[in-house]
């Protein structure tokens, strides 16, 4: 899976138009001599045949080494992990919020009556519907420009969070949202909670001991992916609301065609979302012990 | 299992009856009317009135769309989001629970009443272990702490006829056989002793071995002094437990008796029907449904034909019926297997033989019925048979020629003369295709290139689509209709005509009737007879039912494990089973007195 990976992310750099010697002297654009564009190439390897280059980053990759920066010249390593931190805590606390906000609107309308339903699914359709980019422009200006209360641009403090998180929860919050609310309803139709009902089971009993448990192992097996959209999407987020993060670092390092930082930056969100897959299959196993035909918790 | 006291509950009933002693009532229902809709012409129930007196056994029975499920749930005020119901009187143990508030019927569900359903595998949450599903009746109703509910539910288990509760009470449902399963939810409706249990079918998906051991339960259960309302489409069945049988129909009861009253002497003509149509110990060759439905009727058909052909109803021999296979020369074997194997890998990486030296000869023109239990691997064999699955050993000729061996290329000009019904014949289907459009591609598919393009061959493929219908006694008006707004029988009637629009000569049928009510089964079967004989074709017919097999097969093979345990013609096995498998079977159906 990372070798894949670190693959796809060596070539697809490659087609990236510009010098990558011309990047490390200053970037397209500057005057530099033959001279000093050969002794780059040579110092950094960028004279060898495409395949010795993409052998030697993968031996490098190997023993843990993600290189040097040809534009900030410093150790990738370092770089990328002072940058994950922030990427990371956007990302759980905006999967967070989007359960909660796919959780509280599913069972708020279901088993409403029909208008509650539907103002439910079409609150989904619109939050999924959402670009991200315009949902922070929209966020800033309502919140920041007109009203004042939130800072537009990210601060280190809690309140520089709530509209970078906003931003990529509420659009997913509509994915969940409407996966749950199908689930649910399949649940709560179900004969066995016409048995619970028949035991005596109050509607919040029914909601809390069977089908929200129904309801979530589909919005579980989700996160995986939700996980991995929510890391793209922190490219947008953080670049509109200037936060520092792997996003950030990531969108720089393409446009001076900074490969080391980028296959870094590819190679730690790839290991995250291994991560996070794994927290995930464990968790659908420990929501779902039911034996799956396949063996459980499978792995890619 | 603990049994205390005398099992006859009736005879008790009778003694008590004798001394003057009238059970209590712990049921009554007066003029129930229960609807869905606004208007109230169509009514799910129109005005239901019974009662049932502690240790007595009521049966409600009716086809499906009767109403006896609807009323069923409504004795525990569960009809359902957006009924309407209204009752004269509605008590339970003497309380009116008429217009209860939600929490007060709660207080009273599981406690007063319980609710058994079918299906277990369904009707307990599959997540949950059964002992945290039984234990949600007692931590509702109880002040028991966890280690006594635990304990509690053990007896319950126990007393359900679940052997070894400790080493089960932890599983979930999918972990428990289908019996278990079922004993599980008996005991999870049991857990506080209701006086009164409504059970909606819960025998229905069960294998008849263990529907006999279900049904043992449920009259200890009667006989421990608990009324019971029984809810059933199978009359055989609730002959077995029954006291009393109210039969229902759109909505109403149009009879109530008891047992031996209603199976014996029925009043009804509606009550007449649904017992000619099972098909328990009809031989081969009689008609199960009255004549005139076989081609199911869309006008009102012409009442001059019903008692000219009435007598056909009468058995007719075997012999006298079967034209094709006149025994002058050796007959023409349709269909062969030999020594047929396959095994699939079992979730622990064991392998199960599903299908075991499986060896049969299908005749041309006759029925083979291949019966057995849920797992005995009858459909697996007709897969084989089908050439669908690859078998590991053995093999299967198709009118002495060559078929499970030849490669799938060299096999596929063939298989315009092997047809198969399926029992799921709505799951077959595209659902967003019309009759029409599935006849019609079936009917292309077999034609393919031959009939060539155009309107000459669009017109012959409508032709062969009109005739299919007609085979298989459906209007024309139904063309447009999606499978989904066809009622069970119209569906398996197009699935027949599917299977037969590439003129088959051998039609594998599974489980064709099993999802079925019993009179629309009977005219299925009825049809498939008479297609046999028009059509000169070799059935193979698969079942779980011993009745539908004895009615429509010539010859029979039991299947257990993956083996065929015994062979012979219907009348044999059935008259005289040798093997002590199919004994046990036949001694677990319940009867038609």
């Amino acid at each position: 899976m990372l070798w894949a990976v670190a693959t796809v992310t060596f070539f697809a750099v490659r087609l990236i138009p510009g010098d990558p010697a011309e990047a490390i002297l200053g970037g397209p654009g500057s005057q530099t001599s033959p001279e000093a564009l050969a002794a780059v190439r040579a110092e950094y390897g960028l004279d060898q045949p495409v395949l010795v280059q993409y052998l030697q980053q993968l031996g490098r990759l190997a023993t843990g080494d993600l290189g040097r920066s040809y534009a900030l010249n410093m150790d990738v390593g370092p770089l990328v992990l002072s940058q994950l931190g922030g990427t990371l805590l956007l990302a759980v606390l905006s999967l967070g919020v989007a359960w909660l906000i796919a959780l509280l609107l599913a069972t708020w309308s279901t088993g409403r009556g029909r208008m509650a339903a539907r103002i439910g699914t079409g609150l989904e359709i619109v939050g999924a519907a959402l670009p991200h980019f315009w949902l922070a422009t929209t966020l800033i200006v309502v919140f920041s420009v007109w009203w004042g209360v939130l800072p537009p641009i990210s601060t280190a403090d809690a309140r520089g969070l709530v509209l970078p998180v906003a931003t990529l929860a509420i659009p997913l919050a509509g994915f969940l949202g409407q996966v749950m609310r199908e689930s649910l309803n399949t649940a709560l139709e179900s004969p066995f909670v016409l048995s619970a009902r028949a035991r005596g089971e109050s509607d919040r009993g029914v909601l809390w001991r069977h089908a929200l448990r129904h309801a979530a192992l589909p919005a579980i097996s989700l996160s995986g992916w939700a996980f991995g959209s929510l890391i793209s999407g922190a490219v947008v987020v953080e670049t509109i609301f200037a936060r520092p993060g792997l996003g950030r670092t990531l969108l720089n390092a393409v446009t001076v065609r900074d490969v080391p930082v980028v296959v870094g930056v590819v190679m730690v969100v790839a290991v995250a979302y291994i991560l996070m897959t794994i927290v995930t299959d464990l968790a659908s196993s420990l929501a779902d012990p039911r034996p799956t035909e396949h063996g459980n918790g499978a792995l890619s | 299992m603990s049994t205390t006291g005398p099992r006859d509950a009736s005879s008790r009933a009778a003694v008590a009856l004798a001394a003057g002693l009238h059970p209590p009532v712990a049921l009554r229902v007066g003029n129930l009317r229960v609807g869905f809709g606004d208007a109230s012409a169509d009514d799910a129930v129109r005005g239901v009135s019974f009662e049932v007196r502690a240790g007595e056994c009521l049966a409600i029975v009716g086809e499906s769309g009767s109403g006896k499920s609807v009323t069923a749930r409504s004795i525990l005020g569960l009809a359902g989001a957006g009924a309407r119901v209204s009752a004269d009187e509605l008590s339970l143990a003497g309380e009116s629970v008429l217009g209860l508030s939600e929490s007060a019927w709660r207080r009273r569900r599981g406690r007063a009443v319980g609710l058994v359903l079918q299906d277990a595998l369904a009707s307990l949450d599959p997540l949950r272990p059964i002992i945290r599903e039984i234990g949600d009746s007692l931590r509702l109703h109880t002040r028991l702490d966890r280690a006594e509910r635990s304990r509690r539910v053990l007896e319950v288990l126990d007393a359900a006829g679940l052997a070894q509760p400790e080493l089960y009470a932890g599983r979930r449902s999918g972990e428990l056989s289908g019996g278990q399963r079922q004993r599980a939810l008996i005991a999870a409706a049991l857990a506080l002793d209701p006086p009164l249990l409504v059970a909606d079918e819960p025998t229905t998906a069960l294998d008849v071995t263990v529907q006999a051991q279900v049904l043992d339960l449920l009259e200890e259960v009667r006989a421990r002094g608990t009324a019971i309302v029984l809810i059933s489409h199978d009359l055989a069945v609730v002959g077995r437990i029954a006291d009393r049988i109210a039969v229902m129909h759109e909505g109403r009861i149009i009879e109530t008796g008891t047992t031996a009253e209603v199976l014996q002497n029925p009043r009804h003509a509606e009550t007449r029907r649904m017992l000619a149509a099972v098909p328990v110990d009809r031989p081969r060759g009689s008609r199960l449904a009255p004549a005139t439905a076989v081609r199911e009727p869309v006008v009102a058909h012409p009442p001059a034909r019903v008692p000219e052909r009435l007598p056909e109803r009468v058995p007719v021999s075997v012999a006298s019926r079967t034209p094709a296979a006149e025994p002058v020369a050796e007959p023409v074997i349709a269909l062969e297997a030999i020594g047929l194997s396959k095994s699939f890998r079992g979730p622990h990486g064991t392998l199960h033989r599903a299908v075991d030296e499986v060896s049969f000869r299908l005749p041309r023109g006759s029925t083979l019925g291949i019966v057995g239990e849920s797992g005995s691997g009858k459909t697996t064999t007709a897969r084989l048979a089908l050439a669908l699955t690859a078998a590991d050993a053995g093999e299967v000729r198709l009118l002495g020629e060559a078929w499970s061996t030849l490669p799938e290329r060299d096999r596929r000009a063939r298989r315009s003369l092997v047809g198969a019904v399926y029992q799921d014949v709505l799951g077959s289907f595209d659902p967003r295709l019309s009759v029409r459009e599935i006849l019609r591609h079936a009917v292309a598919a077999t034609a393919g290139s031959s009939s060539g393009g155009g309107s000459a061959g669009r017109r012959a493929t409508a032709a062969r689509v009109s005739a299919l219908l007609d085979d298989v006694g459906l209007a024309e008006t139904l063309l447009d209709r999606r499978p989904t707004d066809l009622s069970g029988g119209q569906r398996q009637r197009v699935g027949i005509a599917r299977a037969l629009a590439s003129s088959p000569q051998i039609l594998i049928c599974d489980e064709p009737v099993s999802a079925l009510d019993v009179s629309v089964q009977a005219q299925v079967l009825d049809l498939l007879d008479e297609l046999q004989h028009e059509l000169e074709l070799s059935l193979l017919f698969i079942s779980h039912d011993l009745g539908v097999i004895q009615h429509v097969s010539d010859q029979v093979a039991v299947m257990n494990d993956g083996r065929i345990v015994e062979t012979g013609t219907a009348a044999e096995v059935f008259r005289a089973p040798a093997h002590p498998y199919t004994q046990a079977l036949l001694a677990a159906v319940p009867r038609l007195p």
